[in-house]
């Protein structure tokens, strides 16, 4: 779905250069749900911002779905098949009223009305906002706002979401409300979906979870696998979900459990076989 | 309390007026101001203030929204109606002097004087009536479409309606922003309710500059937000809600035409 070749992106000129991102090649496949775990500044925000065309990679090449994001006429089609959410639910809002929010991406697009309508009812099914559709957006709560952002996206009718750290001014109700929806696009209507995070739980919940360091892949492998190393993340500057840290402590004790543990319920359950 | 305000103070209803379609609603309001500026006759004067109480009444919105409007506008009448009566030359009925200069009231400067007030008075309520029947997004809209023949010459009318429709999205937040720095502030000492005028405004300071610079990057934000939906101005737009006329926007056109010919026939005849 998407494929950067050797990307590189770098600010500044010549001697101040500064490369953000260093020489990726990287290839996120159809239907997959992706993390993106990286500390502030790591450039996992550049990244997904090469993801539809809003940044041009300096080096290398991204592709999606074939298309070459630097390729001018095909910037909208790219857009529209690659949906971002970002971080704040405040700023990325333009109307104010939900349903004209939803309504924004394809009147943009030039889609026909009745089409539209269709489009925003069925979207804001999916993140189950229907009942709010005549409200304003400044009435909503956070999680309720990031979803409306979900089905504003959602309208322009992709193959492909990337979220921007979605949740990181969230309370925990609505980080939940959020996650909630992003699992169920991806499982139930197998849309490909790129979390951009720094929370170690919501990667767990991933397919595959990559470790994004000084602009470089530093792991890459599924969630169990990846934070059962431990050491490794924790060099990164990030954190493992808080029950893999303690089945760590309590390997380390001599306590015989299994080392890919990354859920609260597997934990509890691995602890009482033990205790039994 | 200050996340309430609302711009144009909308009031819904269900009455004819606010079933009409905003760009006729706006051209009959423009239409209107024109009339209130050529009728000069007691009789026409007459004839338009029926018909503004037949549209109070009509519109079904409580009059005391109405008279809101007029609040602020005092200052404005009352300067209006004394230089007129001062200023208007004529025969004076009431002469003062002071010193070596005459102040005189002349009778023509009555009648303009009052004229003028009613006037005014009647644009603020024929405008009251537009906002306060026309939801923010509608009139929005409606001046996209009326100005958007005039793009010929370059009017950027989608950019105008855009503007406003952001503008209005994020009075809310703007607002509830101002309040939490207004809370920071309090909360470290600042002082915004105490001292003179100056005092206070200076007090704004340190509330207004963080308010800049977050309205600002918010609007850097929206524009990169905006930009992943494929926003490219309005070339190629649809809209999700097309607007339609109705029978009552042929309804208010036979009342204007009506009223016309009525204010024609009144200044001849008088």
């Amino acid at each position: 779905m998407i494929k950067t070749e050797n990307l590189s992106c770098a600010y500044g000129e010549d001697e101040d250069k500064y490369l953000v991102i260093k020489d990726l090649n990287l290839h996120i496949e159809r239907g997959s749900f992706t993390a993106v775990l990286g500390h502030n500044g790591s450039g996992k925000s550049t990244l997904a911002k090469h993801f539809n065309g809003i940044l041009l990679p300096s080096g290398g090449k991204v592709y999606v779905d074939g298309l070459d994001t630097s390729d001018e006429n095909m910037i909208f089609k790219i857009r529209s098949l690659a949906g971002m959410v970002f971080q704040n639910p405040d700023n990325q809002m333009v109307a104010a009223m939900v349903e004209d929010e939803v309504a924004f991406a394809p009147e943009n697009l030039g889609v026909d009305p009745a089409e539209i309508r269709r489009r925003v009812d069925r979207c804001l099914e999916i993140v189950n906002m229907t009942k709010f559709a005549k409200t304003a957006p400044s009435r909503l709560s956070g999680g309720q706002k990031q979803r409306v952002a979900i089905a504003a996206v959602l309208a322009m009718e992709p193959e492909c979401i990337i979220l921007d750290e979605p949740t990181a001014m969230l309370d925990p109700s609505g980080r939940q409300e959020v996650i909630r929806t992003i699992k169920m696009l991806n499982k139930t209507k197998g849309m490909t979906v790129v979390l951009i995070t720094h929370y170690m739980e919501e990667a767990a919940e991933a397919d595959r979870v990559i470790v994004f360091d000084k602009g470089e892949i530093v792991m890459d492998d599924t969630p169990k696998k990846v934070f059962s190393q431990t050491e490794k993340v924790k060099a990164t500057g990030l954190d493992v979900p808080q029950v893999t840290e303690l089945v760590h402590a309590l390997r380390k004790e001599g306590i015989d459990l299994p080392e890919d543990i990354i859920n609260v319920q597997e934990c509890a359950d691995a602890i009482f076989e033990r205790l039994k | 309390m200050i996340k309430d305000i609302t711009i144009g103070q909308y009031i819904a209803g269900n009455s004819p007026i606010h079933k009409m379609d905003a760009r006729i609603k706006i051209l009959c309001a423009f239409y209107f101001i024109v009339l209130l500026f050529v009728i000069r006759n007691p009789v026409q004067y007459a004839v338009i203030t029926l018909f503004i109480a037949f549209m109070v009444k009509l519109s079904g919105v409580a009059l005391k929204f109405i008279l809101r409007g007029l609040k602020p506008m005092l200052f404005i009448l009352l300067f209006t109606v004394i230089i007129n009566i001062f200023m208007t030359p004529g025969e004076p009925i009431f002469e003062l002097d002071i010193f070596s200069w005459t102040l005189s009231i002349t009778k023509e400067g009555v009648v303009t004087g009052i004229y003028m007030l009613l006037r005014l008075i009647y644009l603020v309520i024929g405008t009251s009536i537009l906002t306060l029947t026309t939801s923010p997004l509608m009139l929005t809209d409606g001046i996209e479409k009326i100005l958007s023949p005039f793009r010929v010459i370059k009017v950027p009318a989608h950019e105008i309606a855009m503007m406003m429709t952001i503008a209005i999205r994020f009075i809310p937040t703007l607002a509830e922003e101002a309040d939490k720095i207004m809370k920071a502030q309090t909360a470290r000492g600042a002082d915004f309710e105490s001292g003179s005028i100056m005092r206070r405004a200076k007090a704004m300071i340190p509330l207004l500059v963080p308010l800049f610079v977050s309205a600002f990057r918010r609007a850097d934000e929206l524009a990169v937000a905006m930009d992943a939906r494929c926003y490219h101005g309005g070339k190629n737009r649809t809209r999700m809600k097309q607007m339609k006329m109705s029978r009552y926007d042929i309804y208010a056109g036979i009342v204007f035409f009506v009223l016309s010919a009525i204010l024609a026939i009144a200044m001849i005849a008088f």
